[in-house]
């Protein structure tokens, strides 16, 4: 039997998906979720800071989960169901607490969403032991299992999933020692610093870089190289945080396109793949966003597959290709649909690799098609205002950042 | 209680001699510092089951080796392990080394490895078309193989406790008195009595060694680091990838692992410390340029892991094997760079030398066949089976059934890399993000270096 439509992934983006659909009149929308509770990565956000916009309050992570849960009537939610691997055609195979199986759809959505990067792919030299950990890896185990897993910890990143942790170490009694950047600055917005220092005594480290991990069966310091030299901080718990990468590894063994640049799928401006039988949303698409974009995008993107069951959204006859250049590191959704019939799903986001002030263009040849000036800061994202119907007649359209000539 | 043996280390060679004593009818004891098996230089290596065509000829190390290589190919059915038949291609990527290759298949010939023999760089592409171009010949050693380095000795460890071996961790040895006809050891937990002593504690076996005697070697550990690629880089090479060796060392390999990877590695370095393996940056940089270099489409793939090891090597090349008969010791020291292959040749050999010097064994005993749970890809896993039920480890795909069953029994998991080790859990590309907090909840306190779950701070 053909579903209508296969949601892998329970976090904001497909629960909103399912739900939406399911408002549209699409009966059979199937949620596969591999975890045994629904809500993807906010159920272990035991920090308030979820739902502000979509549900009109403000939300601690798991009590937002709960209400995407309950709101998704009618949706045949699987949880403890995994999906293996991905074939042409809509099938998924499965595997579930009772055995492998095949479900199939007339369309699938991705919503894998993201992790982050552990320490072992970031070749941080050293021992080790417990108590290296990912901001995910500490909440999990802080709020579902109900572990301290140290009692002071270096955190090292400073974006605002970093800045998250300090709310996690507070309630597991976890002192923050330090956080540490590489950069000149923090990522997350510029009070952060203050408030890490000020509310939870943190200090923050810019400029400096987390070298080697010390300890045998636990963690007993890491030495930190700042800009006035190498120091020694004794913990016993490092946390990496941020790095995101797309939870896309049944992606990269299936037919569909990936971005290395993003990480995620290849997707137009409705979010369908490089087979338009397949869409992906949410934080899957790219490192990374709020939940309340990842909400969002799982709701356009539902719109676009409701058009595409009723025979509104035509397989494209031509496509857009929008490359990243220079210091834009990624452009996402990295195509545009030629014809494009509604309204797009997802608007064209940008990061760039390093802070600055210039023009953001998009160009074909020499010619310029759109630019503003902009101030922007790696991890920040910037939107694009784009009318895909200007660009119909072009193969390729390069994005990039133009620096004032250096003085 | 007096034991016939005691065997101190629980590596892989000691986990082989336990079991090979035991199985001859005597009553044995294991003494493991470590919170669990394989604590020292057996928990991290290349897992490779070699064949021993470079070992030194007429060494006991060669003899080890291809007795210990025929036995694993005898029992592995009966324990449940596994042998992926990847063979080896030793590559000559310059003159120098082309000019080597004929005196390798010499040697391998000389020891007894007869099907080896030099290949043309065609047919070296033919087999492996995803190496980098440059390539002028290759020795292929079709007999080299890949195993699982963690469940063989638990295997072994199995069969032995099925057989009435006890073992005993957290138990370091630390001194002993020899009286009139037995040994007492002094130990972390108590005393322990038998009436002969193995050392086989590997990183620490000079140490150990001087309980009885006037250490004769020294270690000197040698580090290998290595680096894991994701799952997906698997397909890129067939045969274990080998460059030809310089005098120091074996140089850096590109193969296959049981759990479905691809390494490349290992390094070797000399240093003091024999406790930490740590692993180095820009040692680590290096070893995936090497990577790729060898296979250019190593680039596309992401890093999913890194390890590193410790080789007991010694002042000396061979294997340092010895019975002191007076004294009712048995030396197993120096066990460096080929202990997963060597180990089940060097237990034949130590039961030689207990029966030559101390007593007779029992030929008789039928081995009780004790599966371990399998965790290479070749074959079907639990994940994959009717009613797995829960999935914990998501990028391993291991089952709460595993989880629980190791954590349970005659042996179970004493530390977090112990479970590691005989499940995959939490070492995959993730690294433990998504589920570490349920192995700390269903290890519920079981495993020395994972906290246990207060319920009080649960919120969600
Ligand atoms: C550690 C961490 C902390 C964060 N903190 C915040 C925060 O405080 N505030 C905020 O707004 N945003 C935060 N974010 C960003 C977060 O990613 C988004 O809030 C949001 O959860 C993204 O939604 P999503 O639906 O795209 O993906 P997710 O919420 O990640 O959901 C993906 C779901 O897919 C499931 N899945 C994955 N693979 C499979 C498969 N093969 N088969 C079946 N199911 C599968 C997963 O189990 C998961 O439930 C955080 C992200 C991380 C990683
Ligand atoms: C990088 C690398 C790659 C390798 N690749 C291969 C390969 O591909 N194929 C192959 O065949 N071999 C390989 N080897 C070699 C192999 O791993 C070793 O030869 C083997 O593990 C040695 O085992 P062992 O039992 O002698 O020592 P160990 O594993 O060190 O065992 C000794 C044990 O004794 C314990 N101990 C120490 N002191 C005491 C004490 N006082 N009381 C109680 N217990 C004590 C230790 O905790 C330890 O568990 C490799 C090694 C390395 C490092």
């Amino acid at each position: 039997m053909k579903h209508d439509v296969i949601i892998i992934g329970s976090g904001p983006a497909g629960l909103a998906a399912a739900t939406e659909l399911r408002r549209l009149g699409i009966r059979d929308v199937v949620v596969l979720e591999r975890e045994q509770t629904a809500g993807g990565v906010p159920r272990h956000c035991g920090h308030p800071g979820f739902g502000w916009r979509e549900c009109r309050r403000l939300l601690a992570g798991p009590a937002y989960a709960q209400r995407l849960v309950a709101g998704a009537t009618g949706v045949d939610l699987r949880t403890g169901t995994t999906a293996l691997r991905l074939e042409a055609g809509g099938r998924v195979h499965t595997i579930s607490s009772t055995g492998p199986a095949v479900v199939e759809a007339r369309h699938v959505l991705l919503a894998m969403g993201t992790r982050e990067t552990p320490r072992s792919a970031r070749l941080i030299s050293g021992t080790r032991p417990w108590g290296v950990f990912t901001t995910g890896a500490l909440q999990q185990l802080v709020y579902l299992a109900g572990v301290q897993p140290c009692t002071s910890a270096v955190i090292v990143g400073t974006e605002l999933v970093s800045f998250s942790n300090l709310l996690t170490m507070r309630h597991a009694r976890i002192r923050p020692l330090a956080m540490i950047e590489a950069g000149e600055r923090i990522v997350a917005p510029r009070p952060g610093d203050w408030i890490a220092r000020l509310a939870f005594g943190a200090r923050v480290l810019t400029r400096s870089t987390l070298v080697a991990v010390h300890g045998e069966q636990r963690v007993s310091g890491v030495d930190i190289e700042t800009p006035r030299g190498r120091e020694t901080i004794e913990c016993d718990g490092v946390v990496f945080s941020g790095g995101f990468v797309p939870e896309t590894e049944i992606v990269r063994t299936s037919h569909l396109a990936i971005d290395p640049a993003t990480g995620g799928p290849v997707v137009d401006q409705y979010g369908r793949c490089s087979d338009p039988a397949w869409f992906a949303a949410g934080n899957l698409l790219r490192p990374v966003e709020a939940s309340w974009t990842a909400w969002s995008e799982g709701r356009a993107v539902a719109h676009a597959i409701a058009a595409s069951l009723r025979g509104a959204l035509p397989a494209p006859t031509h496509q857009t290709v929008l490359e990243a250049a220079g210091l834009v590191r990624y452009v996402c959704p990295q195509r545009l649909s030629h014809p494009s019939p509604l309204v797009p799903a997802l608007r064209v986001n940008v990061r760039v690799s390093r802070a600055g002030r210039g023009r953001l263009r998009m160009t074909h040849g020499k010619r310029e098609l759109w630019g503003q000036v902009r101030s922007m800061l790696p991890e920040r994202r910037l939107l694009i205002p784009t009318v895909a119907g200007d660009f119909a007649t072009l193969d390729r359209v390069v994005v990039d950042l133009a620096l004032p000539a250096a003085r | 209680m007096l034991h016939d043996v005691a065997i101190v280390g629980g590596g892989v060679v000691g986990c082989a001699i336990l079991r090979r004593l035991a199985l001859g009818g005597l009553c044995c004891v294991m003494l493991e510092k470590g919170a669990d098996i394989l604590a020292g230089a057996s928990k991290a290596n290349s897992a490779l089951l070699h064949t021993g065509f470079d070992a030194p000829t007429g060494s006991l190390e060669l003899a080890c080796m291809r007795a210990g290589y025929a036995e694993y190919h005898e029992i592995r059915d009966s324990l449940n392990l596994p042998l992926l038949r990847t063979g080896a291609v030793v590559v000559a990527w310059n003159d120098e080394d082309y000019a080597r290759l004929a005196a390798i298949v010499e040697q391998a010939h000389a020891n007894g490895v007869a099907d080896v023999a030099q290949i043309d760089a065609s047919m070296l592409y033919r087999l492996e078309p995803n190496l980098a171009p440059g390539a002028l010949g290759a020795v292929q050693v079709p007999g080299e193989r890949v195993i699982d380095a963690w469940s063989a000795p638990l295997a072994y460890a199995h069969q032995a406790i099925a057989h009435g071996a006890i073992i005993r961790r957290g138990c370091e040895v630390q001194g002993g008195e020899r009286e009139s006809d037995h040994w007492v050891l002094a130990t972390a937990a108590g005393e322990v009595m038998a009436r002969v002593v193995v050392n086989a504690a590997g990183l620490y076996g000079d140490h150990v060694e001087r309980i009885a005697r006037p250490a004769p070697f020294t270690i000197r550990p040698r580090k290998g680091q290595f680096v894991v690629f994701d799952k997906t880089a698997y397909p890129l090479v067939t045969a274990i990838v080998l460059p030809v060796p310089t005098e120091r060392t074996k140089g850096v390999l590109v193969c296959r692992t049981a759990y479905g990877n691809l390494i490349v590695g290992p390094t070797a370095e000399e240093q003091d410390d024999r406790v930490n393996a740590t692993v180095d940056q820009q040692a680590l940089e290096r070893l995936i340029a090497n990577g790729r270099a060898l296979v250019p489409a190593l680039a596309d793939h992401p890093v999913t892991a890194v390890y590193a090891g410790l080789r007991p090597a010694t002042q000396f090349k061979d294997y340092q094997i010895e019975a002191l008969p007076g004294e009712g010791w048995i030396t197993v020291g120096g066990i460096r760079s080929t202990g997963l292959t060597g180990a089940l040749g060097i237990a034949q050999h130590v039961a030689g030398l207990y029966v030559e010097h101390f007593g007779a064994l029992d030929n008789a005993v039928t081995p009780i066949p004790t599966s371990v749970p399998n965790l290479a890809e070749d074959r079907p896993r639990p994940y994959a089976q009717a009613n797995p039920g829960e999935i914990v480890c998501h990028c391993e795909l291991v089952t709460r059934g595993e989880i629980e069953a190791a954590l349970v029994g005659a042996l179970p998991a004493g530390d977090l890399g112990g479970l590691k080790r005989r499940t995959r859990c939490a070492m995959g590309r993730c690294q433990g993000f998504y589920c570490s907090w349920r192995i700390a909840q269903l290890a519920d306190g079981r495993l020395a270096d994972v906290p246990q779950p207060t319920p009080m701070m649960r919120t969600a």
